[in-house]
């Protein structure tokens, strides 16, 4: 196993798990049995929309809504799901497994390798882990309470924004994804205080016809691998350490 | 919450999850197209990591996060290691909410 990927998957999975435990608090404050918010937890493993779905069911909503505003904050699953098939592609005990594991972060560090076989360990390697550090300290949240005390004191907020962006950075040395990504922030930042959470970041989604379709004028300024006999595919940016 | 919503949930998120993989392995797709599916992958998490910066729901926040935020990041375009970057971050935040930032 690589060391590098171990610590930086490892203190995400520390954060991770500190912010599961105040998940696992909040959730059985707002009514829900220990063992529901440990099924949801290991069954759902979608931070966010758990989060979500409790502040619902906490301000006197319905179930239902509650499930509604998890899934729409589950959607974006679908577009990343799409960028790691071919880390999933081969058997369907895989796929099957590896959908359940597909999270924001897996995707970030999978997308910050260069090489497939790194891309693969990094997926595998981060919702392992993640899956791990949230169910165990949902666990330990639902069970201490509400004396586990509030991650917000620690920052943690601060941290996963952080620990994306820099991920991000490898793949954004390039000109297209660069483009796609500012665009996509000011969309989500523009429609975020008048649209439904999880809708703006859907909405980010539109960037891509603005700059990137495939195979427009401006792709082909980077020609694709099997246009090029005898060279590897072009690299999508250095290894992000 | 009973647990059939619950259910609901878990098998809704699950059907979302297994979309991706599942067309992907369905499509015949070259490997160009394969490269290009990463750009929704950025755009999607570029735009979550902005909105987690900035963003309680849909009120803007105060400044500890983004400040954090902000010096991970410029930590991160330094080169320092990740597992900086994540403690910076944190570690601002945490210390500016702990000066009365709120």
């Amino acid at each position: 196993m690589d060391p590098g990927l171990t610590r930086d998957v490892g203190a995400l999975a520390v954060a991770t798990a500190l912010v599961g435990a105040s998940f696992g608090a909040i959730a059985v404050a707002a009514g829900l049995s220990v063992w529901l918010v440990v099924a949801m937890s290991v069954f759902v493993f979608a931070g966010a929309s758990q989060f979500a779905a409790v502040a619902v069911i906490a301000s006197g909503g319905s179930p239902l809504a509650a499930v509604l505003a998890g899934l729409v904050l589950n959607v974006r699953h679908v577009p990343l799901g799409l960028a790691v098939g071919d880390i999933l592609a081969g058997s369907r005990s895989r796929r099957l497994l590896g959908s359940h594991l597909l999270v924001d972060e897996g995707v970030a560090f999978a997308l910050a390798q260069s090489d497939p076989r790194r891309r693969r360990l990094a997926y595998w390697f981060t919702g392992v882990s993640l899956f791990v550090a949230w169910n165990v300290g949902v666990a330990a949240g639902a069970v201490a309470g509400r004396g586990i005390g509030d991650p917000a004191g620690l920052g943690l907020d601060a941290a996963f924004p952080a620990a994306l962006a820099a991920l991000l950075l490898p793949s954004l040395r390039q000109r297209q994804p660069r483009r796609v990504a500012l665009i996509a922030v000011l969309l989500a930042l523009a429609t975020t205080p008048v649209l439904p959470p999880g809708v703006p970041v859907l909405l980010a989604l539109a960037a891509l016809p603005v700059v990137a379709m495939p195979g427009s004028a401006r792709d082909r300024s980077e020609p694709a691998a099997d246009q090029r006999p005898g060279r590897t595919r072009p690299d999508t940016g250095e290894d992000s350490r | 919450m009973t647990p059939l919503t619950v259910v609901l949930f878990a098998v809704g998120t699950y059907l979302l999850r297994l979309t991706g993989p599942v067309l992907s392995h369905r499509i015949e797709m070259s490997d160009r197209a394969r490269a290009w599916l990463t750009l929704p992958a950025v755009a999607l998490l570029a735009a979550l990591a902005a909105t987690a910066t900035v963003f309680s729901g849909a009120e803007l926040d105060s400044w500890a996060r983004p400040a954090g935020v902000l010096v991970g990041v410029l930590t991160a375009l330094r080169k320092l290691p990740f597992v900086v970057v994540v403690l910076v971050a944190a570690g601002t935040t945490a210390g500016l909410r702990l000066l009365g930032v709120p």
